[in-house]
This record gives C-alpha cells, structure tokens and sequence, in this order.
C-alpha cells in the first residue's frame, strides 16, 4: 500500500485540494451537471409551449411572455441554455483546437457571442414583462 | 557503438480511424457519443433562430411573421425537425450520462440497453411533438 501511495505524481497537499493540474477541479464538470439537470425541466417546458403556439401571431405570444410564470420560465432557461452552452463550446473549443493563440481567440469569440445572444434573450423577455 | 542498431519495431497506430479507413469498428455506443457532442453543436447554433424569435416579439408584427415564414418555409421545417430531434437527443442522451455520474447502469448491456431507449425516446418524441404542433 505504501508503494502505491510513494508513486503518486500528486503531493498530499494536492490530493487534498482536489484541483488538479487545471486548478479547477470539478467546478466546470459539476456546474455542466447542475445546468443539464435544470434544463430538462425547463427545455420539456418550451417544447410543450412552442408547441402549443405553433402559427401565433405576434400579439399572443408577446401576451403570454408578459405573464409573470412564462416570464420567470423563460427567463431560467435562457440563462440555463446559455450557460450550459458556453460550458460544453469551451470544452468542445479545447479537445480541437490545440494553438494557443487560436484557441484563446476561438474561445473569447465563442463566449462573446453566446454572452451577447444571452444579454438580447433576457432583455427582450424583461422588456415584453415590464414594459408596455 | 560499433554494432548496427537491431531494426525497429514499427510503432502502433491509434486506432483512431472510422470507416471508410476500416481501421475501427462502427459502434452504437461510440456513435452515441459523437452524437450527443454533435448534437448539443447543432442546438448551439439553434439558439440563434430562438434569440432572434424572442426579438422579433419587440419589433413590428411584420418583423415575427418574418420568423414565422422562415419557420415554416421547406428549409425552416427540416431545421426545425432536426433541432427537434437534436433536443430530445441530447436531452435522453444527457440523462443516460448523468444516469452513469451517479455509478448506475455502466455495465456493458446496460450501456448498450440505454443507447437504443435513448434513440427510440428521441425519434418517438420528435414525431409526437410535430405531430401535436399540426394538430393543435
């Protein structure tokens, strides 16, 4: 047992952090977990509601966003989508792009615009549930 | 020094190389896995239709039915069917893998058990859902 634990390439320190050589440790791997298991609720939510608007006008679906459950719904699953998604990209972005110039810019772009996406989403629910 | 080196093993090869090349056996369960990283992709670039629908609600009606026409133009149901699938896909797909983060269910039949429910589940629930879209 001793030798087994004298080939360890990780220091007792280390081992008790539980950060690992990225210094993250299980923070991008758990938030993915939390994340997906919100989104089942909140993605069979959409399905049934898009569903259920198929072919609406304007008028009905802005009137049915303005009611506080559909926007507080929608709300959660836009941050939880965009979350989700800025999480597996990442990971996605770091299994096939191997220059570091290359992949820092792909990452930074890949995040902005999933951020921007995120910022227009939930701007325009509060606008449709605030505003007029 | 003076002895000619002994002539070298050739080195192995990854086995990384799917059919055409012939060098790795198609399998369900890798499939599976390309799948589901394809898939939440392909859903990735769907929340760009779905930000541009939510906007459309603050422009004129002209403006939503703009996306309502792309919807339901030939091109806009084939990517809608797709995204569809892809949703229940990575969804059915995601539960089989938190399903395995819990330690259940990694033995090799039942691996194997869940690929296929979570390709029935996916297939079953896109047709229930377009079907109810068009009757409803």
């Amino acid at each position: 047992m001793a030798s087994q634990s004298d080939k360890r390439l990780v220091g007792p320190l280390g081992r008790a952090r539980g950060l690992g050589s990225a210094k993250q440790g299980l923070n991008h791997w758990w938030a993915q977990r939390v994340s997906s298991v919100a989104l089942v609720p909140l993605t069979l939510w959409f399905v049934v509601s898009a569903v259920h608007f198929h072919g609406a006008d304007q008028a009905t679906v802005h009137d049915w966003l303005r009611r506080p459950a559909s926007a507080v719904m929608m709300s959660l699953l836009i941050v939880a989508t965009f979350y989700h998604l800025a999480l597996g990209v990442q990971v996605v972005i770091e299994d096939y792009v191997h220059r570091e110039g290359v992949k820092l810019t792909s990452l930074l772009l890949a995040k902005g615009l999933i951020v921007l996406l995120a910022a227009a989403a939930l701007f325009t629910v509060l606008r449709v549930a605030v505003g007029g | 020094m003076a002895e000619a080196a002994p002539p070298r093993r050739p080195r192995p090869l990854s086995p990384f190389l799917f059919p055409p090349t012939g060098t790795y056996r198609w399998q369900m369960t890798s499939s599976m896995s390309i799948l589901h990283r394809a898939s939440g992709v392909a859903l990735g670039v769907g929340t760009l239709l779905f930000t541009w629908w939510l906007l459309a609600l603050l422009g004129e009606p002209s403006d939503f039915e703009a996306v309502q026409d792309f919807i339901g133009s030939p091109i806009g149901l084939i990517l809608m069917v797709g995204w569809t699938w892809a949703l229940f896909f990575h969804l059915g797909n995601g539960i089989r893998h938190l399903v395995w983060d819990t330690g259940h269910a990694l033995t090799l039949p039942n691996v194997y058990r869940g690929g296929w429910t979570v390709i029935i589940f996916s297939i079953v629930l896109t047709a229930a859902t377009w079907v109810a879209a068009f009757s409803f």
